[in-house]
């Protein structure tokens, strides 16, 4: 019972503190790949706390829904968190849920976060919401194939389990139904996480924002927990990608020695997924929203291949 | 006991129907027999239906009339007491709900009659679900389409009302020919009509024979359940009744024909070949899909319910269907597993979905539409409504930790355990159900934003909707019970699931629930060692407690530095309902990336007075396509018309020529007779 809450408290404290620096590296690491010198690693935390200690306004026309909507995705945000193996295979809530938990608990957080957006009765927000909805719901098949072979594969969609059989298999990444699904996830993650080419997290223009034009009315303490979620969740959503597939350096328990030499492999991994990430953004050009539903083709189709490949090779 | 308890259920329906006919002179007062009547009625069936579903063996319960051929006799085995269940616990809400909604239309409308139809449609829906031979059965199947009928076109001065109930009519009626012709098939195999003779006996028949019943029943009871392409009644049936109808119908009626299916698949077939299992699989995902597509198109709140049941029959199907190909491949245990899905997510539907229907009902009672477009912000005036809805709309879109989550959560490990259970290409049908499952689950919470968010968030679009009122009490504490019912059966999985024990164990002989609940009764696992586990009630406390300890605190804090004020606009003169997201603008994306099946049409007509620039008035029209009304039923009734033209020739009117066609029948008969 100790060990279980040690092993939350452990995660959470990760989960808050390690999230504002992901979203500060890739920045930063954006800027300098494009010549920029960006505003440095640290920033997020400064807008946090610059965000909390404000005040904040709220729309005249806003019901309760937009009050409880900032915890409701936070909250959400981080029990998936806790459901996912970071640093031991062990999930220190897995009890509570797998894979499937996970993602339907972002989809809680995404379902009120769509209510809020509506809420104020601006027209921005239900441009959001509409549009996140659309593209959430387009992401998912793609999403549950690349699960499938996952889980198939494990034998279970519990993610310590998932883990654990990943565990040991250093090398089994270059399976080719590992591949494609590991493709798949990867095209689904840009998608959920609202970053180029699906949507930009730096632009506040109304024909190309989706995310932001949801949180458009949030000010204050409620735009912070609104802003650490999203980071939380890209977070949770790398650290379940580079884990289902890069088993590299994932320890059997949290305790011991270990844990420090998980950490620091887990930092790594993550450092890698940005650096991509930070390609692909620079690389890329936003595409046209009416394009998202081809990628999200290629995310599916990528996502069968891998499940026609489990039994194939 | 259970038989003196379910038969007072019975009187109780029966004499609440008499009297509310008898006093239709005194409206309240018939308001308050007939629904009175149909709660007791309902609270006295529940109570025999749960005793039934644990008794150690099916109680059986025969009156002391008819013929050794046709008796009046029902039987509650354990699936037609879960059944009933269902009923009457969804019919004791809405019963409730009905002291208040039917009062607005007292000294307006016959509430005699309404009382009338209503009881007997719960009479009848009680009676398809415990009768205890093909007979009675088809009794009672008839006399709840007739009801229902009754009900559907109450608001009978209008021509939409009387249309569908016309349609509604008539697609049950042949459903229930060929329900005729597959029970006169499996009675002729056996020589009688009981059920508990029918048991197992669809597999000692020829595989043509095996298979004929068995499209003839999937066909007769899909048309009841709304399963694509029998769905068009449903669309047009469930807006136009009165929405405490619409809420039994879509809650309970439809669940006829999955009762009926249930009945069929795992009583009258033993193991049935696998393409059985595929064809339901396939029509479940099917109907999920083009359910839930179709619904994000429509901005009739009620249209819009009335295809997402279409959507949940076909998510009970894929499980159902999962369970045949499991019984087929001799998976006792998996195939326990998807049944519970199916039949968990049975009740769920009826429990959410009776309650959005109230929770509509309410909203176009204090509307007077049923256009979404014309909603807005109604939260403020009417928050339990809205609150309710919320839950509805939460646990329809099977969010964790309501109960939509557990059956949806249930359905997938039943279709990732199918992959290992065949080798051949079969397989890969569970994945691509699992992912078109999941497309399904996103695109419903898509059509449930729109559906909670336009109606009740923002500013009101018309006046009326500016002057809403709340519903009365009885109306609320009607939509509240279903909404603690959707909370609980989600918190309380692991107690629930125990209650399907007695229906794997007489369908499939296995007990599943003490491998599907773990550590304690806190989590639900899929049966399988290290399957992977989930915690509604875990997630609850986290949620709990996590809002007790910092939301709670934080926000009152923060409270102190908040101000309100206006919403963004741009530096327009002030934000209006006007500069407000519709309906049609919500769904606009989904209807371009699927136009290829709704094959939208668009019209604007813009008039002008001083430049083009400037228009006076806009007209905007948008449609989609129906295929199948299109290209199925539209080119069919056609040709039905055509052939009864043509036949009206013989049809002259004189009386002689009538005798002379009963004088050549008989003939005909007779000879027959000798030959035969």
């Amino acid at each position: 019972m100790m060990e279980r809450l040690t092993e939350n408290a452990a995660q959470l404290f990760l989960l808050l503190v390690l999230s504002p620096l992901v979203t500060g590296v890739i920045r930063t690491l954006k800027a300098r790949l494009q010549t920029r010198r960006g505003p440095g690693i640290l920033q997020p935390y400064r807008d946090l706390q610059k965000l909390f200690s404000k005040g904040m306004v709220i729309p005249e026309t806003a019901s309760w829904i937009f009050t409880a909507t900032p915890w409701v995705v936070f909250f959400s945000t981080i029990l998936a968190g806790l459901m996912i193996p970071m640093v031991a295979a062990e999930a220190p809530l897995g009890l509570f849920g797998g894979v499937l938990a996970v993602i339907y608990l972002l989809g809680l957080g995404r379902f009120f976060l769509a209510l809020s957006g509506m809420d104020s009765g601006s027209s921005f927000g239900g441009l959001g919401s509409s549009r996140e909805m659309t593209i959430s719901a387009l992401a998912e098949p793609a999403m549950m194939l690349a699960i499938f072979t996952v889980a198939i594969g494990a034998g279970s969609t519990g993610l310590t389990e998932i883990a654990g059989a990943a565990i040991g298999q250093n090398w089994r990444f270059l399976a080719p139904s590992q591949m494609f699904a590991f493709a798949a996830l990867s095209l689904v993650l840009i998608a959920e996480t609202g970053r180029i080419p699906v949507d930009n997290p730096d632009t506040h223009l109304e024909l190309t924002m989706i995310h932001e034009a949801m949180i458009l009315e949030y000010s204050g303490p409620y735009l912070a927990l609104l802003e650490w979620a999203a980071s939380i969740k890209q977070l949770v959503l790398m650290t379940l990608l580079i884990n289902c597939f890069w088993p590299f350096g994932l320890q059997p328990t949290w305790f011991g020695f270990g844990a420090v030499e998980g950490i620091g492999w887990l930092l790594g991994k993550l450092l890698l997924l940005s650096c991509a990430i930070v390609l692909l953004e620079t690389m890329n050009a936003k595409m046209r929203l009416f394009r998202v539903p081809e990628l999200l083709a290629v995310a599916f189709t990528l996502g069968s291949l891998a499940l026609i490949s489990t039994f194939l090779f | 006991m259970i038989a003196e308890l379910f038969l007072s259920g019975i009187v109780v329906w029966l004499a609440g129907a008499a009297a509310s006919l008898a006093l239709w002179r005194q409206p309240a007062l018939a308001r308050r027999v007939a629904c009175g009547a149909a709660l007791g009625g309902s609270l006295l069936d529940l109570a025999a239906s749960s005793a039934a579903l644990f008794s150690a063996s099916p109680v059986f319960i025969g009156l002391p009339f008819g013929n050794p051929a046709f008796t009046w006799a029902v039987r509650l085995d354990p699936l037609s007491a879960f059944f009933s269940v269902t009923l009457a616990a969804l019919a004791a809400a809405v019963s409730l709900y009905s002291f208040g909604y039917l009062k607005e239309m007292e000294g307006r409308r016959n509430l005699g009659a309404f009382g009338f139809f209503f009881n007997l449609l719960l009479l009848s829906v009680a009676l398809v679900f415990t009768a205890s031979n093909a007979f009675f059965f088809l009794v009672a199947w008839e006399v709840m389409a007739l009801a229902a009928y009754c009900l559907v076109s109450f608001e009978y001065e209008k021509k939409k009302a009387r249309d569908a109930g016309v349609l509604f009519l008539i697609m049950s009626h042949a459903g229930t020919g060929l329900l005729l012709i597959a029970f006169l098939v499996l009675a002729s195999a056996c020589g009688s009509l009981d059920f508990s003779s029918f048991h197992l006996l669809a597999s000692r028949m020829t595989p043509l024979q095996q298979g004929t019943v068995f499209l003839l029943f999937l066909f007769g009871f899909g048309v009841k359940a709304g399963v694509v392409p029998l769905h068009i009644w449903i669309p047009e049936a469930h807006p136009v009744s009165p929405s405490n109808v619409s809420a039994l119908m879509s809650g309970i009626v439809l669940k006829t024909g999955i009762y009926g299916m249930a009945r069929v698949f795992f009583d009258f077939y033993g193991a049935p070949p696998l393409w059985m299992g595929t064809v339901v699989l396939a029509l479940g995902v099917a109907s999920a899909l083009l359910g839930v597509l179709y619904a994000l198109m429509e901005h009739d709140l009620k249209r819009l319910l009335a295809w997402h049941s279409i959507e949940n029959i076909g998510i009970i199907l894929i499980g159902f269907g999962a369970a045949l190909m499991f019984r087929a491949l001799g998976q006792a245990n998996l195939a326990a597993l998807a049944l519970i899905a199916g039949l968990y997510h049975t009740f769920n539907h009826a429990m959410f979905k009776g309650l959005l229907f109230m929770g509509a009902g309410s909203v176009v009672e204090a509307t007077h539409t049923r256009n979404m477009e014309k909603m807005g912000g109604l939260i403020r005036l009417m928050p339990v409504t809205a609150l309710c809805f919320l839950v509805g709309a939460v646990a329809i879109s099977g969010l964790p930790p309501l109960n939509g989550f557990v059956s949806e959560w249930l359905t997938y490990q039943a279709l990732l355990a199918g992959f290992g259970t065949t080798q051949s290409l079969t397989r890969l049908m569970f994945p691509i159900a699992g992912s078109l499952l999941a497309l399904t689950a996103a695109l419903a919470a898509a059509c449930f934003v729109k559906a909670f968010a336009i109606p009740f968030l923002a500013l009101p679009r018309s006046p009326e909707a500016a002057d809403a009122r709340e519903a009365s009490f009885t109306m609320r504490a009607g939509m509240t019970i279903l909404a603690v019912g959707c909370v609980a059966l989600g918190l309380g999985a692991t107690w629930f699931v125990p209650v399907f024990d007695p229906i794997t164990q007489q369908t499939l002989g296995v007990r599943a629930s003490s491998a599907l609940v773990m550590a304690h009764g806190w989590a639900l696992s899929p049966g399988r060692p290290h399957g992977g586990t989930i915690s509604l009630a875990g997630m609850a406390l986290f949620f709990l407690v996590a809002g007790a300890a910092f939301a709670l605190p934080l926000a009152l804090r923060w409270r102190r530095r908040t101000v309100r004020g206006p919403a963004w606009d741009c530096g327009l003169p002030g934000l209006t309902a006007d500069n407000e997201y519709t309906a049609t603008a919500f769904s606009k994306p989904l209807r371009m990336i699927f136009s290829v099946l709704y094959r939208p049409r668009r019209e604007i007509q813009a008039e002008y007075e001083v430049s083009p620039y400037y228009p006076s008035a806009i007209r905007f029209e948008s449609e989609i396509e129906h295929p199948f009304e299109k290209r199925l039923y539209n080119p069919l009734r056609d040709r039905i018309m055509a052939a009864a033209n043509r036949m009206k020739g013989i049809q002259a009117g004189s009386i002689n020529l009538y005798l002379a066609y009963i004088f050549i029948t008989l003939i005909l008969l007779l000879l027959f007779g000798v030959r035969g």
